[in-house]
């Protein structure tokens, strides 16, 4: 490091941070998608893997899935794959975009699924009575409505992943938090350090809450009454 | 065109929604379907096109077999239109998405061809003006004409209408049956789930009476009103024709 400053410690943690909350939320909206799809149909055997996988991911503490993705996991591959695993360049990163993305999607799923259920059942019917196929009627008709619906709850669950990555530091992480803790250890000034991260922790989730309130007007529907 | 052959159908193990109906709807034919509500008359336009399954008996359209394990459904269903209570527009689309939707993604159709198609139709409901409006932004009985407009887009060989204005608002009515009424006289295969029994004396060849989940009277339209046959329909006759 050496030569910058405290504040390029913090922004390049902050960088660190954007990077992972992004890659996490992608994974999480599209597993979360897939998830909530599946127990919303009627076969019993999707909503069986849907109920199994929500179960998983959402039982057990973040803590413990980034532990079990980094150290334990590696441990029970065969040893190759084991092996490749734990050189892997930049593997905290990945495990906390993976681990954290996983764990969001859970929620994502469950959110997804009441947004569907929501909708009146005749557009089911009307959707199956013009002929569409399953994934037709959910492609065009179900998701867009459903998503438009859930989008102030996913605000908060994108806010989530983001705080979530802060977890990550447990592996070796140096995002936001982690910066702020090697600043604290360099310079002893731990109301400073944490302070500073506070701040960009709030300024990233205010542009975020700014961004999906703009997403939402610009989704909203002419003269369609969102319940809000 | 469409027949009904002593169908069956059970809602969980004990309640039975149909009890061996069976009816015709021949090529052209209007026919309306009335009753008490719980009657089991929405529940039998909706197996017509598989929407519900049934437990028993079969159906025909149009010479297929509708509860075959082997039946292109999706197929089936796009040539048979369907109008609901409630409309079921889809609101997130503008009125000219709706009625392009399926004609692209089922029937194929290019961009312009299903475009054309549908402002056709929606000139002919009367709502051509509305087309970049969304579904929330008309009103019921103007709603309830774009989903006639989306059904008929689909050019269907027969309509299904399930109490297709008992949503609407009275002064709504009118201008929701003159659209079904201009329909039937073109010659249209209709089945019609409706207390309007005004629209039945105009335009209906037989009358279908059920009550708990029978067909209890099926007769032509002079018959029915002139005398039905069944206490149960006199009664229902009675109830409804009174005011």
């Amino acid at each position: 490091m050496g030569t910058g400053t405290y504040l390029d410690l913090l922004l390049a943690g902050l960088a660190v941070t954007i990077k992972t909350a992004i890659l996490a939320w992608i994974i999480a909206l599209a597993f979360g998608a897939v998830i909530g799809v599946l127990r919303t149909l009627p076969s019993k055997t999707a909503s069986w893997i849907g109920f199994g996988y929500v179960e998983f991911f959402r039982n057990m503490p973040l803590l413990v899935q980034l532990f079990l993705w980094f150290f334990v996991l590696p441990e029970l591959l065969p040893k190759a794959a084991g092996l490749w695993l734990k050189q892997l360049p930049n593997a905290p990163f990945w495990t906390a975009a993976i681990g954290v993305g996983l764990f969001m999607s859970a929620r994502v799923a469950v959110q997804l699924q009441a947004g569907i259920s929501s909708l009146p059942r005749g557009q089911k019917q009307a959707a199956t009575a013009l002929g569409l196929t399953t994934v037709q009627m959910y492609r065009y008709v179900l998701l867009p409505m459903a998503f438009r619906i859930i989008l102030p709850p996913l605000t908060s669950e994108f806010l989530n992943t983001i705080k979530n990555t802060s977890v990550a530091i447990t592996i070796g992480l140096i995002e936001l938090t982690g910066q702020a803790r090697s600043m604290q250890e360099f310079s002893f000034q731990v109301f400073e350090a944490f302070t500073a991260a506070t701040v960009l922790y709030l300024l990233l989730n205010f542009v975020v809450v700014t961004a999906m309130r703009f997403l939402e007007r610009y989704v909203a529907i002419p003269g369609y009454i969102s319940g809000k | 065109m469409i027949e009904i052959k002593n169908v069956n159908k059970w809602y969980g193990p004990s309640f039975q929604a149909l009890k061996d109906c069976t009816t015709s709807v021949a090529k052209g034919e209007v026919v309306v379907v009335c009753g008490p509500s719980g009657s089991g008359k929405s529940t039998l336009i909706k197996c017509v096109n598989a929407l519900e399954p049934i437990q028993g008996g079969e159906i025909i359209l149009d010479g297929v077999k509708v509860n075959d394990p082997k039946t292109d459904l999706p197929k089936l269903r796009s040539r048979v239109g369907m109008v609901f209570q409630h409309f079921e527009l889809f609101p997130h689309l503008r009125i000219v998405d709706n009625l392009c939707l399926a004609q692209e993604k089922v029937l194929g159709r290019k961009h312009e061809d299903a475009l054309a198609r549908g402002l056709k139709l929606l000139e002919r409901v009367g709502l051509k003006d509305h087309a970049k409006k969304f579904p929330a932004e008309l009103s019921g009985g103007q709603q309830q004409r774009v989903a006639i407009a989306r059904a008929l887009a689909m050019d269907p060989i027969a309509m299904l209408f399930d109490e297709p204005t008992s949503a609407l608002d009275p002064e709504m009515i009118s201008e929701v049956l003159d659209v079904m009424v201009d329909l039937a006289r073109e010659g249209m295969t209709m089945m019609v789930v409706t207390h309007e029994m005004g629209f039945a004396n105009k335009v209906a060849d037989r009358v279908i009476f059920m009550d708990r989940g029978e067909i209890v009277e099926d007769a032509k339209k002079a018959e029915f009103f002139g005398q039905p046959r069944s206490d149960r329909a006199q009664k229902f006759l009675s109830k409804i024709l009174q005011h």
